[in-house]
C-alpha cells in the first residue's frame, strides 16, 4: 500500500477555511496534491448528499472545514454542519466506511500555517486507512 | 389521572360498537367530519374516508387488516391550512406518530385535528390482505381481529403480518385525544375509551358513557406484546446489520432496486415537496454516463441507487417512524423498512430522539446547541 496516494475531498467555507488555504498558498507553504478544494460559501450549505456522493465517488477521505464556532459569517451554519457529521458518522460506518474518513475541523482565516499541517497530517491517516472501497468494486 | 369508559359491546360485533361510537362522535356539535378506514362500496378494500353524514358510518372498519397507506399524509393534506371545522381521525399508532412528525415540519396542523388512536392489531401487506380478505372483507376482519386478540396470533395459512407489524413495539397510541383500548379488554363485553387530552375528555364527558377502570389485565397483554415485539425487533436489527455491513453488502441487498423511489413517495415522513432525485439535478448529460462507465469500463444502470438510499437515510432516518409502508410500496421486494428502522434507531438516539413521541421537542436537524458533539470535531 506504499504507493497509495489518496484523493481526499475537502468542502471548505470561503471565509474561513478557504482563505486559510489561500494564505498557505500566498505564504509558500506546501501540502499534498491529495487535497481536493471545494469552495462552499459555508459549511452549514454542505447537504450530507455532498459527502455520501464523495464517497461513493471513491473519495478515500472527506473533510469538511470551516470557521471557529462563534465566527461563521452566517452565524450558526457551522453548528449545522456539526449535527450533519454527527449524522453521517452514525450513518456511513454501519455499511464499511470508517469514520475517520470523515473529518470536521474549524481552521480561521489567518490559520494558514495550521492549514497545511491538518492537510499532511490527514494524508498521512488517510494512507494509513488505505483505499476506500467505493473505488475498487462495482457501486449501484 | 382523567376518567376511562367503557363501550359496551354486549349483543353487537366489535365493528357495530365502534361505528356507534363514532356516529355520537360525529354528531356533536363541533365536530365537522370523521376521517375513518372503511370499507368501499365498489371493492373489497378499506381505504380512509373523510365521512360528514352520520348515515354513512356502517361499513367504517377501523380493525381490518389493510394498511393501503400510512394516512398521516392524507391527515396533513386536510389540515395544511384552517379547515373551518374540527376534524376527528381515526389512526394507527404509527401513523399519529407520523402525523406528530409532519406537524414539526409545519406540513400539518393539530389545533383543528382531534385524534383517535386506536390499539393496533396489525395489518398485512398489501398482497397479502387480497389474498386474506378474498371477497368477505366483513368476515375477514372479525377473524382477524377475534384471532388476535384471543391471543392466538394473526397468522392465518400463509399469511402473517407484514414484517414492519411484527417488528412494531409501539401498538399502542401515544400521542393521542381519545384512546381506544382493545388489548386485554374482553371483547364481548366491552373496550376501554380513554380521553388523554383535555380535548378528548371534553368530547367524551358528553357521550355519556359508563365510567370505568383500566382493568390490571389490559397492562399485562400490553407488556408481554411489547416485549416479544421488542425481542423480534431486535433481531431484526443485528440480521439488518449483519446483511448490509459493508459496500459490498450493501449493493446486494438493495441490487433489484430499478430507483422507482415508490418507497420515498410511499413514506410519510419524506418531506421534501420535489425529492431531489427527480429534479434536473440526476438528469445527467448522456456523454456523462460514457465517462462514468468509462472509469471502471461498466456502470450499472440506472445510476445512483445506493446514493438514493442512503441519501434519503441522511435526510429523514431521523423521522422514521418504522411503519413498512416503504417496503409496502416496493415493486422487488427490498426490504426497505428493515434497513430504514435499523439505521433510524441508531441516528434517533444519537441525537435523543425518538420520532413521533414529542410534539414539542424539534427534529434533531432543525435545531442546535452551541456547546455539543464536540467528539466529531478534529482530526485526532
Ligand atoms: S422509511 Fe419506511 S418505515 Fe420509515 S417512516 Fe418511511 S415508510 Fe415508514
Ligand atoms: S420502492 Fe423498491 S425498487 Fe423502488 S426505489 Fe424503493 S427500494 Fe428501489
Ligand atoms: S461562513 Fe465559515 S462556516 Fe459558515
Amino acid at each position: 500500500m506504499k504507493d497509495f496516494e489518496p484523493s481526499i475531498i475537502a468542502f471548505v467555507c470561503n471565509w474561513c477555511t478557504y482563505t486559510a488555504a489561500d494564505l498557505a498558498g500566498t505564504s509558500r507553504l506546501s501540502y499534498p496534491r491529495n487535497i481536493r478544494l471545494i469552495r462552499v460559501m459555508c459549511t452549514g450549505m454542505i447537504d450530507p448528499q455532498y459527502v455520501i456522493k464523495a464517497f461513493l465517488e471513491g473519495a478515500d477521505g472527506v473533510l469538511v472545514s470551516g470557521c471557529h464556532p462563534g465566527d461563521c459569517h452566517y452565524i450558526n451554519g457551522n453548528y449545522k454542519a456539526r449535527r450533519r457529521i454527527k449524522l453521517l458518522k452514525e450513518i456511513l460506518p454501519r455499511f464499511g466506511f470508517e469514520p475517520e474518513r470523515l473529518r470536521l475541523t474549524w481552521i480561521g482565516a489567518s490559520d494558514g500555517i495550521q492549514f497545511a499541517e491538518i492537510m499532511r497530517e490527514l494524508v498521512t491517516q488517510v494512507k494509513t486507512l488505505g483505499p476506500n472501497s467505493a473505488k475498487l468494486k462495482m457501486v449501484i | 389521572m382523567l376518567n376511562s369508559y367503557k363501550l359496551e359491546t354486549k349483543d353487537k360485533e366489535l365493528l357495530e360498537s365502534l361505528q356507534i361510537f363514532f356516529r355520537s362522535i360525529l354528531e356533536l356539535d363541533e365536530i365537522s367530519a370523521i376521517l375513518v378506514p372503511k370499507l368501499l362500496p365498489m371493492k373489497n378494500m378499506v381505504m380512509p374516508v373523510l365521512i360528514t353524514d352520520p348515515a354513512q358510518l356502517d361499513n367504517v372498519d377501523p380493525l381490518s387488516p389493510a394498511f393501503p397507506m400510512n394516512t398521516s399524509k392524507i391527515v396533513s393534506r386536510l389540515s395544511r391550512k384552517p379547515i373551518g371545522g374540527k376534524i376527528a381521525v381515526v389512526l394507527r399508532p404509527c401513523e399519529i406518530r407520523a402525523f406528530v412528525e409532519l406537524v414539526k415540519l409545519k406540513q400539518g396542523c393539530i389545533d383543528e385535528i382531534v385524534i383517535i388512536g386506536i390499539d393496533c392489531l396489525g395489518a398485512y401487506k398489501n398482497r397479502d390482505y387480497f389474498l386474506f380478505a378474498s371477497e368477505d372483507e366483513k368476515g375477514s376482519t372479525q377473524r382477524f381481529y377475534s384471532s388476535v386478540l384471543s391471543g392466538k396470533g394473526a397468522s392465518f395459512d400463509n399469511i402473517d403480518l407484514a414484517p414492519a407489524c411484527s417488528v412494531c413495539e409501539q401498538p399502542i397510541p401515544g400521542y393521542t385525544d381519545i384512546l381506544i383500548g382493545l388489548y386485554g379488554m374482553d371483547i364481548n363485553d366491552h373496550i376501554l375509551i380513554q380521553p388523554k387530552t383535555p380535548t378528548g375528555e371534553s368530547i367524551l364527558s358528553r357521550l355519556k358513557l359508563p365510567e370505568t377502570e383500566e382493568p390490571l389485565k389490559r397492562k399485562e397483554a400490553i407488556d408481554t406484546l411489547i416485549n416479544e415485539r421488542t425481542a423480534c425487533r431486535d433481531r431484526m436489527f443485528a440480521e439488518t446489520t449483519e446483511a448490509t455491513d459493508n459496500l459490498e453488502k450493501l449493493t446486494t441487498y438493495l441490487a433489484s432496486c430499478v430507483n422507482c423511489y415508490n418507497c420515498r413517495v410511499a413514506c410519510p415522513v419524506c418531506y421534501c415537496k420535489e425529492c431531489v432525485f427527480v429534479t434536473d439535478v440526476f438528469n445527467h448529460e448522456p456523454s456523462q454516463y460514457l465517462r462514468w462507465a468509462e472509469r471502471k469500463g461498466q456502470i450499472k444502470m440506472p445510476t445512483d441507487t445506493v446514493f438514493y438510499h442512503i441519501t434519503r437515510l441522511a435526510h429523514m432516518s431521523t423521522a422514521c417512524i418504522g411503519c413498512g409502508q416503504c417496503s409496502n410500496a416496493c415493486p422487488n421486494d427490498i426490504p426497505v423498512m428493515e434497513l430504514f428502522r435499523t439505521v433510524a434507531h441508531k441516528t434517533q438516539k444519537a441525537f435523543e430522539y425518538e420520532a413521533g413521541r414529542n410534539i414539542e421537542q424539534k427534529p434533531p436537524l432543525s435545531e442546535f446547541r452551541e456547546e455539543e458533539f464536540d467528539e466529531v470535531v478534529g482530526i485526532s
